[in-house]
């Protein structure tokens, strides 16, 4: 806390060694612009676009329906899983989503730790993402395990036959980490939402909304005895979902990396899945958040600064997930295992997908390196570019990890191949609808930046400066 | 509604606008230090410092969390000894179950800590601030309707011991008050 200082020294502790830090919300803006700007998204009416991507969303997502019928109704058959490509596009999808859904959690959690201010314009719509593409990656496993009314079995209660699940399997091990991941998500989001649900809750004109959005925002009243709880409760969950956010890739991998399957079975599996994830994450909230902050004219909230920022972590990832790739394929040569060597080789050199390997190669390792050049980090096009180029790559190195391996496995007897059917290819599409449509809903219904949070990192929301203004113009002065 | 001091049994409390976060918190250091228990200020964002400017102690929440952490941990640690090692021992590849299976199981004990922990924030919070709570005197006034946009206000009950109509309002004019609004029940 800052104590009662000299009016001389009196200056703000971000420019404390006399550097005037690029602001986080641009024009000085005052805190009413802040909630009209993000309630009027909710309030007025939605503009043409978001219409022209609602309606291919919603009819995609009933593709998905469609084909999920289909599915239980005929069989796991209509899938091109086989032997030994049990794991076919049904888990590279899961794994895909599930990545994505890291970001969201990461801005909140991690950077709220590492006292990231700018985090604040991004973490609401990060979470969200998070939360739908966690429902995403859950339709996969649901429905792949063949019977999906016997998904039950999963919960840790005896099945009929009074047989309990084996928790030493890592795929139930899967089970308590992803639904951990997303109760605690959901819980964290809401949280952060309830000062916001009561913002729109006093601006609401009509009765559907103002009964709606009070019932949800709980009768909050911004007192100061509820916020000291409130952020006793965000710190907590911020310093809980930090190692669950670490654990629910770890626990992924280990779905993989504690079987025997030559290519598997490694140690870097961990950190490198959560790496990918934070990668693959990030480059959505971009793709995501690029065209929501221009359709909104949000660029005063989400600035520059904060596409410089995401842009740096994507090139910091993308270079440790590179470095994990090199480093597999390095172990692989130096283990001198035979299996693990020619299961590399395969994935390389002579296997049936080595284009799945240089396409991933390319688009998660070569393309971020342009970030390394601040033209390229504050470029929107080539920002947003580099970002589908990940969100791609990522894709296939989950694809790259699971049917290559499988499909050639110890005897070359067992050797096989694996494409996908029709069904799952439009179930792929499906879920894309679903992400798509329900992040447009989140972004009809509800706040998408927590206002509550960007107003608290405002200059004039310091109540230790009063006189911010002066004392930033005099620092302007000073430095030119 | 027992310690109403003077004529009005329907006045719910002040509500008062300041100008600026500094102004409220400077308001507040006053307030707290006339003595004032039923008060608070409302505010769009947590204000930074100001549970010490109201004399508020540390959030006791997470001693709360801590023995729901604890359960999450020791339920799970039992659930999975209880049904692996005595109930139903599912031998799997020939892989033993017992006391020293441990690290088989650290995966869900973690995420059972997490997830006990991460209920008890939920609901340990809304204990502690008293939500749900959909109606309250306060929403009845227009003033307060600021808290959630741009605001900076403060709120003293009529329940406080030292409440009294006419001087309670001119201290918080003294103090640096603008606007000022009764509220009633």
């Amino acid at each position: 806390m800052a104590g009662p200082s000299t009016a001389e020294n009196n200056v703000h502790p971000s420019e404390a060694e006399g550097v005037v830090r690029e602001p986080l919300v641009l024009n000085d803006r005052p805190m009413s612009w802040i909630t009209d700007r993000i309630c009027g998204i909710v309030e007025n009416r939605q503009p043409f676009i978001w219409w022209v991507l609602f309606v291919p969303s919603a009819l995609l997502f009933g593709l998905l329906l469609g084909t999920l019928v289909y599915l239980v109704s005929t069989g796991i058959g209509v899938w091109g899983n086989n032997q030994p490509v049990a794991w076919g596009w049904a888990i590279v999808n899961f794994v895909f989503w599930i990545g994505i859904g890291h970001a969201g959690t990461l801005i909140s959690a991690i950077l709220f730790l590492t006292r990231q201010k700018w985090r604040t314009s991004v973490n609401r719509a990060a979470e969200a993402m998070t939360l739908i593409a966690v429902m995403c990656a859950g339709i996969y496993p649901g429905f792949h395990v063949g019977r999906f009314w016997m998904v039950w079995f999963l919960a840790p209660v005896p099945n009929a036959n009074g047989i309990w699940q084996n928790f030493k399997s890592p795929l139930l091990w899967d089970v308590f980490a992803v639904s951990t991941y997303f109760l605690i998500s959901v819980i964290f989001w809401y949280i952060g939402l309830i000062p916001d649900l009561a913002t729109l809750r006093d601006r609401a004109k009509s009765k559907i909304p103002k009964f709606l959005y009070g019932f949800f925002a709980l009768g909050w009243r911004n007192g100061n005895r509820q916020w000291r709880h409130y952020e006793m409760a965000y710190l907590l969950l911020a310093a809980l979902s930090t190692p669950l956010v670490l654990s629910v890739h770890s626990v992924v991998s280990f779905d993989f990396a504690t079987s025997v399957v030559p290519g598997w079975h490694t140690t870097i599996f961990p950190p490198y899945f959560v790496a990918g994830a934070i990668f693959g994450g990030f480059a959505m909230v971009l793709t995501l958040m690029l065209p929501v902050r221009k359709l909104y004219g949000l660029e005063d909230l989400f600035t520059h600064k904060h596409i410089d920022n995401m842009s740096k972590i994507i090139l910091l990832t993308g270079t440790i997930v590179g470095y994990a790739y090199i480093m597999e394929l390095f172990i692989s040569f130096y283990g001198a295992n035979k299996f693990e060597t020619d299961a590399f080789h395969l994935r390389i050199l002579s296997g049936p997908y080595t284009w799945a390997y240089y396409c991933m190669f390319f688009c998660n390792v070569i393309a971020p390196q342009i970030f390394w050049f601040q033209w390229a980090r504050h470029n929107l096009w080539v920002v947003f570019i580099v970002a589908n180029f990940v969100n791609f790559g990522m894709w296939f190195e989950r694809f790259v990890i699971i049917p290559t391996t499988l499909a050639r496995d110890f005897l070359p007897g067992q050797w096989g191949y694996y494409s996908p059917s029709t069904t799952e290819k439009l179930m792929f599409a499906g879920t894309f609808g679903m992400f798509m449509m329900l992040f447009l809903l989140f972004i009809r219904f509800l706040p998408v930046i927590a206002m509550s949070e960007v107003k608290g990192v405002l200059p004039q929301s310091d109540p230790h400066f009063p006189d911010w203004k002066k004392l930033r113009e005099k620092r302007r002065k000073a430095n030119s | 509604m027992s310690a109403s001091t003077d004529n009005s049994k329907s006045l719910f409390g002040y509500v008062a606008e300041f100008q600026t976060a500094s102004d409220l918190y400077h308001a507040a250091e006053k307030v707290t230090e006339a003595g004032f228990r039923r008060w608070d200020v409302h505010t769009p964002y947590p204000v930074h410092g100001m549970d010490h400017a109201m004399g508020l102690g540390k959030s006791w929440l997470s001693a709360a969390v801590l023995v729901g952490g604890s359960t999450g941990f020791l339920f799970a640690l039992f659930l999975q000894f209880f049904t692996q090692v005595s109930l139903y021992p599912t031998v799997v590849q020939s892989k033993p179950t017992n006391l020293f299976t441990l690290p088989a199981f650290f995966p869900v004990t973690f995420e059972l800590t997490i997830l006990f922990s991460g209920f008890t924030i939920l609901f340990g919070l809304l204990t502690v601030i008293m939500l749900p709570r959909w109606n309250h005197p306060l929403f009845n006034s227009p003033l307060f309707e600021k808290a959630t946009d741009d605001g900076f206000l403060m709120v003293i009950e009529a329940r406080d011991p030292k409440f009294k109509k006419e001087k309670t309002h001119e201290f918080l004019t003294e103090i640096g008050a603008g606007k000022i609004e009764e509220v009633a029940h």
